[in-house]
């Protein structure tokens, strides 16, 4: 059975000038321990895809069509519900970890509270024992002492660990990862990705990846879609997207990628961009 | 060979340390630059690559005279320029421009695009030559802008057009030098495409000088004509762009390169290698 079912998914915000979709009869599927890559520029509705997988779309939006994890329909199910499947069995991880976490309470705190909230009866003692080993895991050095710190005594990789190790303490079998390493430095990015990998390969949780980075989708995910304008415009296996993109756009997006290993001419601009040359 | 454009000699910046100082006792200091030195020929690209907190920043505002140095000078076409006063450094500015990364927050929301472009001469209290209209018309050509739309205001252009403003802005002047301070980091690749291309044909036409800001050494690669790899505000290796990327000297040159994701370069051939054949198929 596919761990995540999506179809036809359709994200629809009421504008002055009438329904405006942000995403448009999407079809995703992931495989128990796959990992699978959502490709984007801005605006092509991919962290929108994202919020909607998990309930989390603006009230002002409607959502339709269906999300199914394993045998469940996430469509339709009561917030009450949702809250449950949330956090603990589909995680997130977003871009900026410092405004994801309170400044105010110690990150061993934040870890045990997410946790106690999944698994009522947990005792202090267990969910602290839960946080320690949950930042061993994402080899955070020294983490009996470090569960004590404030978010601010890390750095931004660190905190970045700090997010993944909250969102994989209730091991779920979903982790949604939204630009989690756009704003890292490369070398703290390299450490990161390494470590989605190696928990995907030692826990077989399932990932999906949301980025604007191409040659990060390309290191990481198995499974590709490209998205714009808030639609799928081609999917398919990462070595297939890659050497034999067939949509146009995909073609472009490629071309526009500065590599670093050459100097390529002229770097070919993504035609007709709406975005690009003048209005 | 002539002597360098610009000159970097032993560059230090230190910032008082917040909450440190006393009433008689002095702040601490931490030293952002450390003894910076580089030199650009004119007509060159001199990247300064670098990851968050190395410096690179502060050293191009030093180097455009945006922030005093603590100690060591910059020089200009052989003149020393660190120490300019209020007038002279007018002449400075016309000799060198700066554009930074977000086009939004650096430039002025509720002023047009002719406001905008046209603001740089006026502080140096020099003519528009053409007058407003011409000349703000001839410069959004040159940056590849509508020039029907000078007088639209910032928000109505998308993040690739705003940064066209900001590089349009920055040329009002007819500066030697441009100092792009992680100027295409914000925008999405395919625009991102387009302003590097821009910025490439605006030097070989206009035979600008820039030092380039960046942290993503695969737009490096593609602009720089020489680059110094900094850290901890030092800058621990410099050289031609293609010995730094094919044969890095120092150990954390090495760990940057290692660590910047890549596309499998078999993918790549087998992608440029299908487009051919499909090129040569419809034809």
């Amino acid at each position: 059975m596919s761990l995540l079912t999506v179809r036809d998914l359709t994200v629809t915000f009421p504008t002055p000038r009438g329904p405006l979709d942000a995403v448009r009869s999407l079809d995703l599927d992931l495989e128990p321990g796959g990992a699978l890559g959502i490709v984007g520029e801005s605006g092509s509705g991919k962290s929108m895809t994202s919020l909607a997988i998990m309930g989390l779309q603006p009230r002002a939006a409607k959502r339709t069509g269906s999300v199914r994890l394993l045998d469940q329909e996430l469509v339709g199910m009561s917030e009450a519900e949702l809250r449950r499947v949330r956090g603990d069995r589909i995680a997130m991880v977003f871009q900026d970890p410092l405004s994801s976490l309170n400044p105010y309470y110690t990150v061993g705190l934040q870890i045990e509270e997410a946790y106690r909230a999944h698994r009522p009866g947990t005792t202090r003692r267990v969910a602290r024992r839960v946080a320690i080993e949950a930042l061993e895991r994402v080899h955070i050095r020294d983490a009996a002492r470090r569960v004590d710190h404030y978010p601010h005594q890390f750095s931004g990789g660190m905190r970045q660990r700090v997010m993944i190790a909250m969102a994989l303490s209730t091991e779920p079998e979903l982790l949604i990862a939204d630009e989690p390493t756009t704003a890292l430095d490369v070398t703290v990015q390299a450490q990161i990705l390494d470590l989605l990998q190696e928990i995907r390969r030692e826990t077989g949780t399932g990932l999906v990846l949301i980025t604007h980075d191409l040659a990060v989708v390309s290191e990481v995910t198995d499974h590709i879609v490209v998205m714009k304008d808030g639609v799928c415009v081609e999917r398919g296996a990462v070595e297939q997207i890659f050497t034999r993109p067939q949509h146009p756009y995909t073609r472009a997006l490629l071309d526009a990628v500065p590599r670093i290993d050459d100097e390529i001419g002229e770097l070919r601009a993504v035609a007709n961009e709406k975005n690009g040359g003048p209005a | 060979m002539s002597a360098p454009l610009l000159r970097a000699t032993h560059l230090v910046k230190e910032f008082p340390v917040l909450g440190t100082g006393g009433i008689v006792r002095r702040p601490d200091t931490f030293r952002a630059v450390d003894d910076v030195s580089f030199e650009i020929n004119a007509g060159d690209t001199l990247a300064l690559v670098g990851e968050s907190g190395s410096g690179k920043s502060t050293t191009a505002r030093l180097a455009a005279r945006l922030l005093d140095v603590t100690s060591g000078t910059v020089e200009l076409d052989g003149e020393d320029v660190t120490r300019l006063g209020r007038a002279d450094l007018r002449r400075f500015r016309s000799d060198v421009q700066v554009v930074f990364q977000d086009p939004y927050s650096s430039l002025n929301p509720r002023h047009t695009v002719e406001r905008i472009v046209t603001a740089p001469l006026l502080y140096q209290q020099r003519g528009i030559p053409g007058g407003a209209r011409a000349f703000t018309r001839s410069l959004m050509e040159r940056v590849g802008l509508d020039p029907d739309h000078s007088q639209k205001y910032p928000a109505q252009f998308s993040g690739g057009q705003a940064q066209r403003i900001g590089i349009a802005r920055a040329l009002a002047v007819g500066p030697r030098v441009v100092v792009c301070d992680e100027a295409v980091s914000a925008l999405d690749v395919s625009v991102q495409a387009q302003v590097i291309n821009l910025l490439r044909d605006l030097q070989r036409e206009e035979g600008l000088t820039y030092l380039f800001i960046a942290h993503d050494l695969a737009v490096v690669r593609q602009i720089a004509t020489r680059v110094a790899v900094m850290t901890q505000g030092r800058i621990v290796e410099e050289g031609d762009r293609d010995a730094v990327f094919d044969a890095p000297q120092h150990e954390y040159t090495r760990k940057l390169l290692d660590a910047v994701p890549r596309i499998r370069p078999e993918w790549e051939a087998e992608r440029r290698r299908n487009a051919a054949l499909a090129a040569e198929g419809a034809r």
